[in-house]
């Protein structure tokens, strides 16, 4: 049920200028009124993209967040593939890797 | 009058967003006429109203309440909800067409059980199509969503009867009707392995539905999809929905693997209206 409300606050973050700008000021705040546990607290205050990538948000939501987050694209991937490598296979979901850490944009080798 | 144009393309945050990040400028180019060409059958149909038909992805809907189905029809709708420098779309507002709307969507009702909403974010899954398709949001819009991202999800025959069903609402209006299907076919989205098109389970299933090969289309599995497809994949249903709702065979306009850093393989298709 934890992951459950760990992407309802990104969902509601995502869609909600007001919810962002209490975001940037109070992060802490705003989180008290979800049910999570200390990891996902944890990936949330520290805007870990490869740590909630591994725990099973939906890259959906994700990516919107990592975006709003300023995150710059390759980046992005590259957060998401040594969240794997840090943390271990995704745990819930559909949008696990399955391509063996590979980049598959071809200009991703250029960067 | 009736359902005036069908056809289905492409959407995804880079194709806009990661423009400027193309190696393949001159295959970018030829996606961006394409769908310029889309833009101009679309006008030439002289569609009232554009309905498209999306995937949206946690814009509006999410798992506490998650609609197989819903259609739009507020006054306006306004987007993108995502960070305009990273889609590099503006935010703007977009007419909708509430009186149309509630219209098709009592018609819509008598066969298949949709939701409505009045409130709608657009997210790039519409904001990407309407950047190309109505530059300046001048065409009222339906939006249309599928739920192809929060499983349990709709299912491929539903996905067909709802094509049916809007085509027959359509039909019921005097205003001309157009209907967009936007999605990806295989890709792997929002994961690391972003830029990964399997082409050949694309062009298979292009084949099918541009020939309206009902039980062709209607066979896949969502495991078989995902295997094969990506949880991206599970998007086909817009197209197939676009294609029940036509009637006619359609004609591939333009599909391309080649562009990686849009995330998808690009395509643009239209159906003849039967």
């Amino acid at each position: 049920m934890s992951l459950y409300y760990l992407q309802k606050f990104l969902y509601e973050l995502n869609r909600d200028e007001a919810i962002q700008e209490k975001c940037r000021e109070d992060l802490a705040s705003q989180l008290k009124g979800y049910e999570l546990n200390e990891e996902e607290l944890g990936a949330l205050m520290d805007g870990d993209i490869g740590l909630l990538y591994v725990l099973g948000v939906n890259g959906q939501i994700l990516m919107h967040y990592a975006a709003f987050l300023g995150v710059e694209w390759f980046d992005y991937l590259e957060m998401m593939r040594q969240g794997i490598e840090k943390y271990g296979p995704v745990r819930a979901g559909v949008y696990t890797m399955t391509g063996g850490g590979d980049a598959f944009t071809e200009e991703d080798t250029h960067q | 009058m009736s359902l005036v144009y069908s056809g289905v393309l492409s959407h995804a945050p880079g194709i806009t967003g990661r423009a400027d990040l193309v190696k393949n400028i001159d295959k970018r180019d030829e996606f961006y006429a394409a769908l310029d060409r889309q833009r101009q059958e679309i006008e030439a149909s002289g569609a009232e109203a554009l309905i498209v038909m999306a995937a949206e992805h946690f814009a509006n809907f999410f798992m506490n309440n998650m609609p197989a189905f819903c259609v739009g029809i507020g006054e306006k709708y306004s987007g993108p909800i995502e960070d305009p420098e990273w889609l590099k779309i503006q935010r703007a507002d977009v007419p909708g067409a509430p009186d149309l709307g509630k219209r098709l969507t009592r018609e819509i009702m008598q066969t298949v059980d949709t939701a409505y909403a009045e409130e709608w974010k657009f997210d790039h899954g519409i904001m990407v199509p309407l950047h190309f398709l109505t530059p300046n949001y001048d065409l009222p819009i339906i939006p249309v969503n599928i739920n192809c991202q929060g499983p349990p999800l709709t299912p491929l025959h539903r996905a067909w009867a709802f094509g049916e069903a809007v085509r027959r609402a359509c039909d019921s209006v005097p205003e001309k009707v157009a209907l967009v299907g936007t999605g990806g076919i295989s890709h792997w989205p929002a994961t690391p392995d972003s830029g990964k098109i399997n082409e050949a389970w694309d062009r298979e299933f292009l084949d099918r539905l541009l020939r309206q090969d009902k039980e062709a289309l209607l066979s896949y599995t969502d495991e078989e999809t995902y295997r094969d497809g990506g949880q991206g994949g599970f998007e086909i249903r817009t197209y197939i929905a676009a294609a029940a709702a036509a009637r006619g065979v359609g004609a591939l306009q333009f599909y391309t693997p080649d562009l990686p850093i849009f995330a998808v393989g690009c395509t643009v298709a239209r159906f003849d209206i039967v």
